[in-house]
């Protein structure tokens, strides 16, 4: 595996992931902490639908791909539908919630999923007879999900969809006050994020060919949000920069030579850091727009 | 007494199981300017709540009479209630800071489905009612004033061309000057047909506008009458008026 496509690809997938998290929790305002859960069931539902009999149904990529972005949906769905009526921070210790049972159904349902021992073998992404079989056509279909979810964020955000979507983070009563559910707009640009974070999935099984419960950590989540807000909650730009800084940073350290276990330590500890200075120094992130509020009442 | 326009029978409602408000009896006829007051905790905002159907425990009666059927409004959403004629401006101007003043009262009327010519006859009225938006109209919210926020904050609720405007503590931090401002801007609207209910901790000028009011205590009505004949009543200048006027 050349290291270089490895990475490109890698950073397009990332890109994916922050810019979907981003509507979620940059623009609507919601903190989603087990966001990987909808990457991972992606992953899942598309090594199943494409695998041979009998693990899978030996299905095309394509209906892979539609039953990843379905199937994370409605698991977007499922947890958005009892906890966004509520306020504060159940969504988010929900959503964590979400990722454990997810973790324990893959690592238990062993005739479904083969628990721990994973699915190896899972065939390469194939569209129209061709099968993409080199790094360089797997990169070619990450840049391209990677434009088109960068695209149809940007499209919602400039939306009066996406515009209902900020007014709920900036005052939900005043969204109620012009006559929208606000919960119904939440659980869709859930279930929007979801279902790109389910395709991302399905693409990264194709590429690696073997997932198992382990490949999807809650360390992952915390990544892909340190990214978002690294780069700027409610910015894509700031979310691709955040990705790209990251991935450099931390890819960087490799070349320095250094024996294999202080690269691990190295890469959290640049990345604790690199929070700090952020806290400190740019609480808004990189490319964050400054956060009006309304005025005061004294 | 004209037909009235909303009555509220008996009404009681509970924020868990702490009971905010023992049976209030209130009646709006069209065309009013009714003021609720009262010490704080006595219910008054909860009050608007429950009509605007933000409220989930509760009994009691709330009939609003939209367009010559009369509607329970207790069973139902504020999506529904919107659509019946009633919008409601939240305390402590409910704007959106990073939209611009345009975007905010174009969502005031994303769920009309009048005629577009409709919508942007009533967005007319409200640049023309709050000129100082029309300047504005591409700045981002949260760049206003707070008095100019309030503003926008009615003008959004304009937006939905409503029959009865709820308006919760529209006075609140507000200088002076622009209090009176806001208040002026309230009859005129109450003039162009908009019956209007409005929440107040400052009794005096809210009093001084209505045509009637209701004074609130503990989540009951104590008492009820003519705007200026509350004025003049001992218990209202000594509670909440500061002595004699």
């Amino acid at each position: 595996m050349a290291y270089i496509e490895h990475f490109l690809i890698m950073v397009c997938l990332y890109i994916t992931l922050a810019v979907s998290l981003n509507l979620v929790i940059g623009y609507t305002g919601l903190l989603l902490l087990g966001f990987i859960t909808f990457n991972a069931v992606g992953a899942y539902a598309a090594a199943l639908v494409t695998l041979p009999a009998p693990v899978g149904l030996g299905m095309s990529f394509l209906v892979g791909v539609i039953a990843s972005a379905s199937l994370a949906a409605f698991f977007g769905f499922l947890i958005g539908l009892p906890t966004l009526k509520l306020k504060g921070d159940y969504f988010a210790v929900a959503s964590l919630g979400l990722f454990y049972v997810t973790l324990s159904l893959l690592k238990n349902w062993s005739s479904l999923t083969r628990g721990p021992l994973g699915l190896p073998g899972i065939p390469k992404p194939s569209l129209f007879g061709y099968v993409f079989s080199t790094q360089y056509d797997i990169l070619a279909l990450a840049v391209i999900l990677m434009a088109i979810t960068i695209f149809v964020v940007y499209r919602i955000t400039k939306s009066p969809f996406g515009r209902v979507l900020t007014a709920i983070r900036e005052d939900e009563l005043g969204v109620k006050a012009f006559g929208k559910n606000p919960v119904k707009y939440k659980i869709i640009a859930l279930m929007i994020s979801a279902a790109i974070a389910g395709m991302a999935g399905s693409l990264y099984a194709g590429y690696i060919t073997f997932i198992d419960p382990n490949t999807f950590t809650f360390t992952d989540s915390i990544f892909v949000i340190c990214m978002v807000v690294l780069g700027g909650l409610g910015s894509i730009r700031g979310s691709i920069a955040g990705v790209l800084i990251f991935s450099l940073l931390t890819e960087g350290i490799r070349f320095l030579n250094l024996p294999n276990e202080t690269v691990g330590a190295l890469r959290l500890m640049i990345f604790s850091v690199l929070l700090i200075l952020l806290m400190q120094f740019k609480p808004l992130g990189i490319l964050g727009e400054k956060r009006l509020r309304v005025k005061e009442i004294d | 007494m004209n037909n009235p326009l909303l009555e509220i029978k008996n009404l009681e409602s509970w924020y868990g199981k702490v009971k905010i408000l023992n049976g209030v009896d209130i009646h709006i006829a069209e065309g009013e300017i009714v003021s609720l007051i009262g010490p704080n905790g006595a219910g008054k905002s909860t009050v608007l709540k429950n009509i605007f159907g933000l409220i989930e425990k509760r009994h009691g009666e709330i009939l609003f009479n939209g367009d010559g059927k009369h509607i329970n409004l207790l069973n139902k959403t504020s999506q529904q209630i919107v659509k019946t004629g009633i919008s409601y401006v939240p305390q402590g101007r409910s704007v959106f800071p990073s939209l611009t003043v345009q975007e905010n009262l174009d969502m005031g009327a994303y769920i009309r489905e009048d005629k577009k010519s409709e919508i942007m006859h009533d967005l007319n009225y409200a640049y023309e009612k709050f000129p100082i938006l029309r300047q504005r109209k591409n700045q981002k919210a949260g760049l206003l004033s707070g008095g100019e926020q309030q503003m926008l904050a009615i003008a959004r609720a304009l937006m939905l061309h409503p029959k009865l405007m709820l308006l919760d503590e529209p006075s609140l931090g507000l200088s002076p000057k622009t209090k009176f401002a806001i208040f002026e801007k309230i009859k005129e609207i109450n003039k162009s047909g908009v019956t209007i209910l409005i929440v107040e901790q400052n009794a005096r000028m809210s009093l001084e506008m209505s045509d009637r009011a209701y004074v609130l205590e503990l989540g009951k009505n104590k008492l009820e009458g003519n705007a200026k004949d509350l004025t003049k009543d001992e218990r209202v200048q000594h509670l909440y008026l500061g002595g004699a006027v």
